[in-house]
């Protein structure tokens, strides 16, 4: 590809010499920038502007401006919203608190050399990796009521099935179940790059005070993991917040709006009904509680490492 | 790694821990506990495979068949009864094209945040990572309705660039540093100009990152699922979205599923054993080098 840049005309590398630094590197960046505002920076100005509309395509181009409306009318009025939000809350809350504990301990386990380690570490990786709607058609298998493995073992144990999918105090928690199987190795992968910068000299010096592996797991490795688990968090609950892939193609938010999150709900007032104003009102709410996330562990991450 | 392995699970007061027995005892509950907590996660993907080579009959048996007689009779229905390889086409071609267009147009943006200092750029593109896919649909379909674009190659590519140009530009910001400064001014110093600097001297020195950002770029291209959902019509559809649409006709030929389930996953599974190390670095934008 180089031999391009060797045809281009002298003048060319001349200027290219003597332009100011940060124009040389917006010569670089430029084409990705137009590319991000286009896709970008526009549909999400796009979206502001819509939300304060009731534009539904049957009505094309006779939308008109109605304030707040939308938005007064998710926040107060719309159950079917409020409880979306509180089930996105649950999923997220919920999943990553469990994916953490998890995650952390098999970060522990996985800390130190042992024969099949990479093996062990690959199938870990599988899971977050593998097509999401592929894992989806699986768990459904596995879950299913009647001829589902996991309900056969249950049966074996218990005595009883668990309708894992129709049961509507029931489902959201088996996608919780599917999510922390599916994310708990992110956090541990995440986790086991963190320990192996961690300095060894604290563990010495505690090993010759004769405190226990507890002990030093406690009030050395945790406090000087913060700052790692702050990233893994971070990421984990943004990814939690967006789960879109596996409870769509599991349950389509049913049944009876058990499993209808957020992104769900969204879906469905924007390419089910059309009604694109509303779903664009209830896209800048979501914009502004994934956003407020983020925000929320980066200020974390930053107090932890100026504790530390 | 290694730097923990001696972290101390063993106390040096207490010297029975070292005994042969309580060694073997202990790596014996090591790799016990170790085989509990991985075996759900080798399961799923078993099940898929033996699921994927079970008929109906050995699909839905109570209690669940380990030992059958395999059959490839789900392959053939999923590949006779769909046009698949046209699926398999539309996913590569999505896949190819938006990674291709992340590497042309993010390598040299990664280029310029590191040597050039565009810190605001990179802070803007974090935002990519953050917002919910979702959010650009309502727009980009309205944006593609009105040029007639909706369900084009074109389009698609288009959407996959939000996942794979962010992903190429972070995972490659972090490579550039790498690269000693000096090498580049060296390189201005003899006559090059500085697109010829990143083109020789820079752009060689990162081809394992590019590669790995290529696979990861590749890899959550082929994952998307939402974006096909809205943006693709009968002849674009990508994979995820066809063997979703499957459900709904064969509510529960668990063969077909598994078949066409592990007909997308393998590649994926393939090419991670390629990029693991990177996988993390990528995920996380950066900010934790596995």
């Amino acid at each position: 590809m180089h031999q391009e840049h060797q045809d281009l005309p002298t003048t060319l590398q001349k200027v290219g010499k003597h332009l100011p630094q940060n124009v040389t590197g917006w010569l670089f960046s430029g084409p990705a920038v137009l590319i991000l505002l286009l896709m970008m920076a526009f549909p999400i100005v796009y979206t502001v502007y819509l939300s304060f509309t009731n534009w539904t395509p049957s009505v094309l181009g006779a939308h008109q401006y109605v304030g707040w409306q939308n938005y007064i009318k998710l926040i107060f009025e719309d159950e079917r919203f409020q409880n979306s939000v509180g089930r996105t809350l649950i999923f997220t809350i919920g999943g990553v608190a469990i994916q953490t504990i998890l995650g952390v301990g098999l970060a522990m386990v996985f800390n130190r050399d042992f024969a099949g380690r990479g093996f062990f570490r690959t199938i870990f990786m599988m899971s977050m990796v593998a097509t999401p709607v592929a894992i989806a058609l699986v768990w459904m298998m596995v879950m299913d009521i009647n001829t589902g493995v996991l309900n056969y073992v249950i049966e074996l144990i218990n005595g009883s099935r668990i309708a894992w999918l129709s049961d509507r105090s029931i489902v959201l928690y088996s996608l919780i179940i599917i999510d922390t199987w599916q994310w708990t190795p992110f956090i541990m992968l995440i986790v086991l790059a963190g320990l192996s910068a961690l300095p060894t000299e604290p563990y010495e010096a505690a090993q010759i005070d004769g405190a226990s592996g507890l002990q030093m797991f406690w009030y050395l490795t945790l406090p000087m993991l913060r700052p790692t688990l702050m990233v893994a968090l971070m990421f984990r609950s943004i990814d939690a917040l967006k789960t879109f892939d596996i409870i769509y193609v599991i349950t389509g938010g049913g049944p009876a709006f058990a499993t209808e999150t957020l992104n769900l709900y969204i879906y469905s007032q924007g390419f089910q009904y059309f009604n694109m104003g509303y779903a664009s009102a209830a896209l800048v709410l979501f914009f502004i509680l994934v956003f407020g996330t983020s925000l929320l562990f980066i200020r974390l991450r930053r107090a932890t490492s100026e504790m530390m | 790694m290694g730097s923990l392995t001696s972290m101390p699970q063993s106390s040096r007061h207490r010297s029975w821990f070292r005994h042969p027995i309580i060694v073997g005892l202990r790596t014996i509950v090591f790799y016990a506990l170790l085989i509990l907590l991985w075996f759900p996660f080798f399961f799923v993907f078993a099940w898929m495979l033996m699921g994927a080579f079970k008929n109906q009959i050995q699909n839905t048996a109570i209690p669940p068949l380990l030992f059958f007689t395999p059959t490839l009779a789900n392959f053939e229905t999923v590949f006779n009864s769909n046009p698949m390889v046209q699926f398999l086409l539309n996913s590569t071609v999505v896949g190819v094209g938006a990674t291709l267009l992340a590497l042309i147009f993010g390598l040299p943006a990664a280029y310029a945040i590191a040597r050039y200092r565009q810190q605001r750029l990179a802070t803007a593109i974090l935002v990519a990572r953050i917002m919910p896919g979702i959010s650009y649909l309502v727009p980009w379909f309205i944006m593609f309705s009105q040029l007639k674009l909706v369900g084009s190659y074109f389009t698609l590519i288009m959407a996959h660039l939000i996942i794979t140009l962010p992903m190429t530009i972070w995972l490659m910001i972090g490579f550039f540093e790498d690269i000693p400064r000096e090498l580049d001014e060296a390189a201005l110093i003899d006559g090059c100009n500085p697109f010829q600097a990143f083109m020789q001297i820079s752009l060689p020195l990162t081809l394992p990152g590019i590669s790995a950002s290529a696979i990861l770029s590749f890899i959550y291209s082929w994952n998307n699922f939402m974006f096909s959902l809205v943006l693709a019509n009968q002849d674009t559809r990508t994979l995820p979205v066809a063997v979703f649409s499957f459900i709904s006709y064969t509510q529960v030929d668990w063969g077909g599923l598994n078949a066409a389930a592990t007909i997308i996953t393998l590649p994926v599974l393939i090419m991670i054993l390629f990029v693991q190390k990177q996988m993390v670095r990528g995920l996380t934008l950066g900010s934790v080098k596995g």
